[in-house]
């Protein structure tokens, strides 16, 4: 497990794909491959990401905080942003939960 | 199956558009050496052929192959051999794999599995079940079928480790004359492997000929073979599981093929031997079904077997016979045991036929010297499968 993952999220966060975990874009999905042990509940599991997840994943550069994320996702989809941000920050919460994204503070 | 982590993240066990993928499987023969030389085996060059592993693909070889299936999707390499774990380059390939997204298979005799392995297997698992052959329970069963002194112990090692260290394994056994009085032991000790979720398999049908013809070792491996009796008594032990199983079996999959070849899933994947070429399945090894994928690509090795669905028999003892029974998929008849034993894609094994007949006659879907391609009405086949 990196160190960064276990920083809980929060909308200044920064989160990039763990280096735990490969990740496949196959036929327009995203597919989830854990690398180490320990990624899910079991021994075979994958994971694959709805759109809205794959607009959020897509938009994890290790550039952008999750409040940017948010914010450029509501102004492309035209929705409110304070839903945006709670949906981003379940999304990265849960992934990071699952050592599939790490996280770490970001710029102050 | 699919379970909810959030509105945004599904967990699956496969892909669920895996079956979009351009390559839905690669076969990987690393090596046709083993350092087990059990007589019934179809890819066993010694361990120490150097002729042989001169002629192997190199490292970087492999990992092309492998970057060309990841990049057509393919989600799983298996790695066979001979013994795949005789190869130097085993971790460097199997992490290289591993860091492109791929599960890994690997088929293998346990008996390399040192703790290194199976350290790195435990902390970059698999993601797929290793399956290990065992050949005996004893020392003497062991060796007296892999004719390799010392193998015994190192197979125990190997599972030892692997169990130590909770890397997922499942064993399967290739039932012989040696061992075949162990079966019980065998049974019983598979059971207590964790990740055993159902009875272990058995190897006991062998082919002839295939990939080494030799008459004195066909003489060897056909006097090795269960009589179809015997198979049926050995399929038969648990006598009500397998009549329900067969019940069910038969009201899927029985029936005519017609003159189908390939109806199987041959060409939705890739085999590709030690030496760099490809095969739609590791028994097809005619040379007009064959790519040398060294020199060109898997994506055109899959161009070039697209063709095996358009392929019909023309064999006419096959044609009266196999085409027409209805015990198909009862019978291991296919392309690739034709070709084994015969060289054709199409002629009838004796043996396997006989087997399935045996069987059927079991089940009560045959009476005594009829046969299955005599039994023409879909409505009778399916009344005496139903009856099962």
């Amino acid at each position: 497990m990196t160190a960064e993952s276990n920083v809980g999220v929060t909308l200044e966060s920064i989160c990039v794909p763990s280096d735990d975990i490969v990740a496949r874009e196959i036929e327009g999905d995203i597919v989830i491959v854990p690398l180490v042990a320990g990624i899910g509940d079991m021994d075979d599991e994958l994971f694959t990401l709805n759109e809205t997840g794959q607009a959020i994943w897509q938009r994890l550069d290790g550039e952008k905080s999750l409040g940017e994320v948010a914010t450029s996702l509501a102004e492309e989809f035209e929705a409110p942003l304070e839903k945006l941000q709670a949906d981003v920050l379940g999304f990265a919460s849960e992934m990071t939960r699952q050592r599939i994204l790490a996280a770490r503070a970001g710029r102050a | 199956m699919i379970v909810p982590v959030t509105d945004f993240v599904r967990r699956v066990t496969r892909p669920v558009k895996a079956v979009a993928s351009r390559l839905g499987r690669l076969d990987l023969e690393l090596t046709e050496r083993c350092d087990n030389d059990c007589v019934h085996c179809c890819i066993n060059l010694p361990a120490g052929d150097a002729a042989a592993r001169s002629r192997e693909m190199t490292t970087g070889q492999v990992k092309k192959i492998v970057t060309e299936a990841a990049g057509l999707g393919c989600m799983q390499v298996r790695y066979t051999g001979g013994e795949p774990l005789l190869r130097p380059d085993f971790e460097e390939l199997y992490l290289f794999a591993r860091k492109l997204g791929m599960k890994v298979l690997i088929f293998t005799n346990a008996r390399h599995v040192t703790p290194q392995l199976a350290d790195l297997l435990a902390r970059v698992p698999p993601l797929v079940t290793m399956e290990i052959t065992v050949y005996g329970m004893r020392t003497e069963s062991y060796e007296a079928a892999t004719r390799s002194p010392g193998s015994y112990a190192q197979f125990r090692r190997g599972v030892d480790l692997l169990l130590d260290r909770k890397v997922p394994f499942v064993v399967k056994s290739a039932l012989l004359p040696q061992n075949r009085s162990e079966l019980d032991e065998f049974e019983a000790w598979a059971a207590t492997i964790p990740w055993m979720t159902k009875r272990a398999g058995h190897s006991m049908f062998f082919d002839l000929r295939n990939r080494r013809d030799d008459p004195e070792r066909n003489r060897l491996i056909e006097s090795m073979r269960l009589t179809p009796e015997e198979g049926v008594a050995l399929l038969t032990r648990d006598a009500v599981k397998y009549r329900k199983e067969m019940k069910e079996f038969g009201g899927k999959f029985m029936g005519p093929p017609g003159d189908v070849l390939f109806g199987c899933g041959a060409g939705k994947g890739l085999s590709i031997d030690a030496y760099g070429r490809a095969q739609p399945c590791m028994g097809v090894r005619a040379p007009e079904l064959t790519v040398d994928v060294l020199e060109s690509t898997l994506a055109q090795a899959l161009d070039h077997f697209a063709t095996l669905r358009e392929m019909r028999a023309t064999n006419p003892e096959y044609l009266r016979r196999c085409a027409k029974c209805f015990l198909k998929g009862l019978c291991e008849q296919c392309p690739a045991k034709s070709w084994a034993e015969h060289g054709t894609y199409d002629t009838p094994v004796e043996y396997l036929c006989e087997v399935a007949h045996a069987q059927a006659r079991w089940l009560g879907w045959l009476s005594d010297g009829e046969k299955g391609w005599e039994v023409t009405e879909k409505a009778e086949w399916c009344k005496r499968v139903e009856a099962t």
